[in-house]
């Protein structure tokens, strides 16, 4: 596993997204109540970018005129045929072992621990005072 | 892994994949301002459009279908960065749509303003002349690669006829479109003037799914969810198939073709088988048909491949492409729209080579003549 410093956390707004160009790939980066995940920035259906996707609720109903929000912000609608993917693990909502996302794991880390370990940014400076955003490929 | 339910390629499809350029036979361009078609109407119109918009057969102001699964129905990618709507910024649409997907030529199709729907029949007639004008002259004068359609109105077979010959003088159209929601059925005669008039002109007729012609679209009345009015598209052209069929407009006017865009094509052997069969029992109701539907079918009409049918077994989408006939088959994307078509991934099933150059290119350029 390589692990990659992409961003400060303030670079990603709540709500928003970035993405980056990772050994080849673009990963997008979400940042949604106080948490990031990084997913590959396609679509597995027929490829559009998931960073055109919504940031939805999961809408569930028990039983027809029942409905439930939950997890607000957390689902990806895609922006072409609006299927519907979980950005924590990249599962589709509608055939999670059929289709899927690919996901990467996050983590955040401070410039002070940072500085400790061996890692190369990618495409920023670490500086000691700040948040950082790190994908693992 | 991402790519999990990507379809295999045959190795001779990839080895081709080298050059096939794309003709797109659904392409929705949008006007930009109001503005951009009013300086192709008469004052008169023009006036009109600003004071009273348009007067359609749907109750309510707001009933009118947007947002409809997503705002103006379109992907969310396709807004440009230049401001006004999905599909009303000509370089945007070469940049995301054209070049990358190396169009060789988009057949325009245009909604805006229900030119079709409209029943103040004069005002219909004054702005399907001037969105007839706008598509030369905002899209295939300045892009080469984007064919326009005649939009007629065929509700009033008058005006429809006029515009017609007004835009094949003009030459530079490759299809003359009418709507499936009239105020009839298409195969009635009160629209056969129209259909003359396609075939002496060798034009094709188009027919793209939509339209508000005060008739509830679904046969049992009015869907509650926009998933099931959706659904109500294949059904619409599946019932204008059996008019025109039935009616007899194939066996009356031999050389004219028609293409029914944006309405799938998965209902069509279940239609065709359906009326074949009928035929045979109902024979004496339509002697004037000659042979049986299915046969006029394979001869008469062409279909757009989206929305394509997407069954959970691959072989079950090629069964279908083999039954419908790659022949009959055009290839559409619907940009800038949100069920928008990649020609790269949408036939979930591998096609042979002869198939790709029917359904992405041949088919297309022989029945427009490009
Ligand atoms: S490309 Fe994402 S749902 Fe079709």
């Amino acid at each position: 596993m390589t692990r990659h410093i992409v961003a400060r956390t303030s670079d990603i707004p709540p709500g928003g997204n970035k993405v980056f160009g990772v050994e080849g790939r673009d990963i997008v980066v979400f940042h949604v109540n106080g948490e990031f995940f990084a997913l590959l920035n396609r679509c597995p259906h027929e490829g559009a970018p998931l960073e055109k996707a919504a940031c939805v609720a999961r809408l569930t109903s028990p039983e027809p005129g029942v409905y439930q929000r939950s997890r607000v912000g957390e689902l990806l609608r895609c922006p072409w045929h609006g299927w519907e993917f979980d950005m924590r693990n990249g599962q589709s909502w509608f055939d999670p072992k059929r289709v899927k996302v690919r996901s990467y794991p996050v983590a955040v880390e401070s410039g002070e621990e940072l500085q400790k370990g061996p890692y190369v940014a990618e495409t920023f400076p670490v500086h000691v005072e700040d948040s950082y955003v790190i994908i693992e490929t | 892994m991402s790519d999990v339910i990507d379809r295999p390629m045959l190795a001779e499809e990839a080895a081709a994949q080298s050059r096939l350029r794309i003709i797109d036979c659904d392409v929705h361009p949008s006007i930009h301002a109001h503005a951009d078609i009013e300086q192709f109407m008469p004052k008169r119109w023009q006036q009109h459009l600003r004071t009273y918009g348009s007067h359609l057969r749907t109750p309510y102001i707001g009933t009118t279908p947007y947002p409809r699964s997503s705002p103006l129905i379109a992907r969310r990618d396709a807004w440009p960065p230049t401001g006004g709507p999905p599909g009303s910024d000509l370089d945007f649409m070469r940049k995301q749509h054209l070049d990358p997907l190396d169009i060789e030529y988009g057949i325009l199709q245009v909604l805006d303003l229900f030119i079709f729907s409209q029943q103040n029949l004069e005002f219909g007639a004054a702005i399907q002349r001037a969105i007839n004008d706008w598509q030369l002259a905002f899209w295939s004068d300045r892009e080469p690669r984007l064919k326009a359609s005649i939009l007629a109105g065929q509700d009033d077979t008058e005006f429809a006829i006029a515009e017609i010959e007004r835009c094949a003088k003009i030459g530079r159209y490759v299809q003359i479109n009418v709507c499936p929601r009239a105020n009839e059925p298409l195969g009635r005669r009160r629209y056969w003037p129209i259909y003359a008039r396609a075939q002496e002109l060798g034009l094709p007729l188009g027919i793209h799914v939509g339209g508000y012609g005060g008739h509830a679209p679904t046969g049992g009345g009015w869907p509650s969810y926009y998933v099931e009015e959706h659904q109500s598209n294949a059904h619409t052209m599946a019932a204008q198939l059996a008019s025109l069929m039935l009616e007899g407009v194939p066996e009356r006017f031999p050389n004219l073709r028609i293409v029914f865009i944006e309405g799938g094509f998965g209902w069509i052997p279940s239609a065709t088988w359906r009326m074949d069969r009928h035929f045979e029992a109902f024979r004496s109701e339509v002697p004037h048909l000659k042979r049986r539907p299915s046969e006029y079918v394979k001869q008469h009409f062409w279909f757009t491949t989206q929305p394509i049918d997407e069954p959970d077994e691959a072989k079950h989408l090629r069964s279908l492409i083999e039954w419908v006939g790659a022949d009959r088959l055009l290839f559409s994307s619907d940009y800038p729209h949100w069920d928008f078509d990649d020609p790269r991934y949408a036939f979930k099933t591998p096609l042979t080579e002869t198939e790709r150059r029917k359904i992405f290119n041949g088919n297309a350029r022989a029945l427009y003549k490009l």
